[in-house]
């Protein structure tokens, strides 16, 4: 077959072919791949909520509660996740997220114990220098000085780097990043206080 | 046109990283490791083979003036798919690689190899020659990531050689690629050139 001349027609019914194949592919593959990525991610942010929350017997991802924490951050949409054990509250997992860091969204996902102090925490959605800010999965949990927040509770801890006068200490070459992530974690227990003001009503 | 040599020629003689200096952005970006590096190299080699195969089937029907407009909706389709099947299955996997996925389709080395090659060779030259070029850019790829991981941070693929405190950070910042990548092509320079 000889290549065809450049024509109008000849473009415009190429180009239109090309298109609506493409289009066609593309249609079918997300069609086949959708719930595959809705399960990738809801498995992926269960797991999450699995590792830093205290023993629980219903399913926080259906209970989840969206709430607006006003701070010195400006308005922080935060999602909670609360944990029940034989229908009391035995804690929750709070994801939040910060916006001070050294470059973007710094995204986490903190579990709080029935009385507020910190169970454990994951990163999950970063942007910061690779090998300095990154380091906040691990620094944070680790024994050495005074750089663990586990077990502590923002309301009897200040839990804010020693730069600013708190209590925990920064990551070497990353307190911008430090002091974001600080700041999420702070966002992330008003965020559960606040439901556990409601809890009280009821 | 002798398989083998089309092969080798994308493997070693004009390999696109070490020796055409092509797609530098993926490259310096995705290889702070060695399995960041591979999983590019992969994923470019994937879409590579699919978009030169498809480009060299296609091109009697693609008139000269708009074959640019038309690699490049074959080739975002393929990477598209790609992206769509990583996200679905390998969701570790997209996570490191994220954004530099999308940005296989601005990749200079699909467009390159669509113009300079696939548009006037048969597919199963096209696809040797996909293959060739895509296995190089993983080789360079994952040995800078190598390189990179092992200078920085005392790893190799996530094992642990020597402590991390005695790792230099700045082989895993820019910079530190910069200077890993100006070392690699000045020793492979030297060892072809003997």
């Amino acid at each position: 077959m000889k290549k065809i001349d450049s024509t109008f027609w000849n473009m415009l019914w190429s180009l239109t072919l090309i298109t609506a194949v493409a289009g066609g592919l593309l249609g079918y593959t997300h069609r086949l791949t959708e719930e595959p990525i809705a399960r990738a991610t809801k498995a992926g942010r269960e797991k999450a909520i699995q590792e830093v929350i205290p023993e629980y017997d219903n399913s926080p991802i259906d209970e989840q509660q969206t709430i607006v924490v006003r701070n010195e951050y400006g308005e922080t949409p935060t999602i909670v996740y609360p944990a029940q054990k034989e229908g009391r509250l035995s804690g929750a997992a709070v994801e939040c997220s910060n916006n001070t860091g050294y470059s973007g969204e710094i995204r986490i996902i903190v579990g709080f114990n029935a009385d507020g102090s910190i169970k454990d925490y994951r990163v999950l959605k970063h942007e910061e220098t690779p090998g300095l800010g990154a380091k906040m999965n691990e620094w944070f949990r680790s024994e050495k000085n005074d750089q663990n927040i586990l077990g502590k509770s923002p309301a009897k801890n200040k839990l804010q780097v020693k730069q600013e006068a708190g209590e925990v200490d920064a990551i070497t070459a990353a307190t911008i990043t430090s002091k974001a992530f600080l700041g999420a974690v702070r966002t992330a227990y008003e965020a559960y206080i606040e439901t556990t003001k409601g809890e009280n009503h009821e | 046109m002798n398989k083998t040599k089309i092969l080798l020629n994308g493997l070693i003689k004009e390999n696109p990283t070490f020796v055409l200096l092509l797609g530098m952005c993926p490259t310096l970006g995705t290889t702070t490791s060695a399995s960041g590096g591979l999983g590019m190299g992969l994923s470019t080699l994937f879409v590579l083979i699919c978009s030169n195969v498809a480009i060299s089937m296609a091109k009697n029907i693609i008139p000269d003036k708009v074959r640019i407009p038309a690699f490049i909706v074959i080739i975002a389709t393929f990477v598209t798919i790609l992206q769509l099947c990583m996200q679905a299955y390998l969701p570790d996997l997209y996570e490191t690689l994220g954004l530099f996925i999308p940005l296989i389709v601005v990749n200079c080395i699909l467009l390159g190899r669509a113009e300079a090659f696939a548009a006037k060779h048969t597919p199963g030259d096209a696809f040797f020659d996909g293959l060739g070029i895509g296995l190089g850019f993983t080789v360079a790829l994952t040995l800078l990531g190598c390189v990179r991981e092992f200078l920085g941070t005392g790893h190799i693929f996530g094992l642990p050689v020597y402590p991390e405190e005695y790792g230099s950070l700045i082989f895993i910042l820019a910079p530190g690629a910069f200077i890993a990548l100006g070392f690699l092509i000045a020793i492979i320079h030297t060892i072809k050139t003997r």
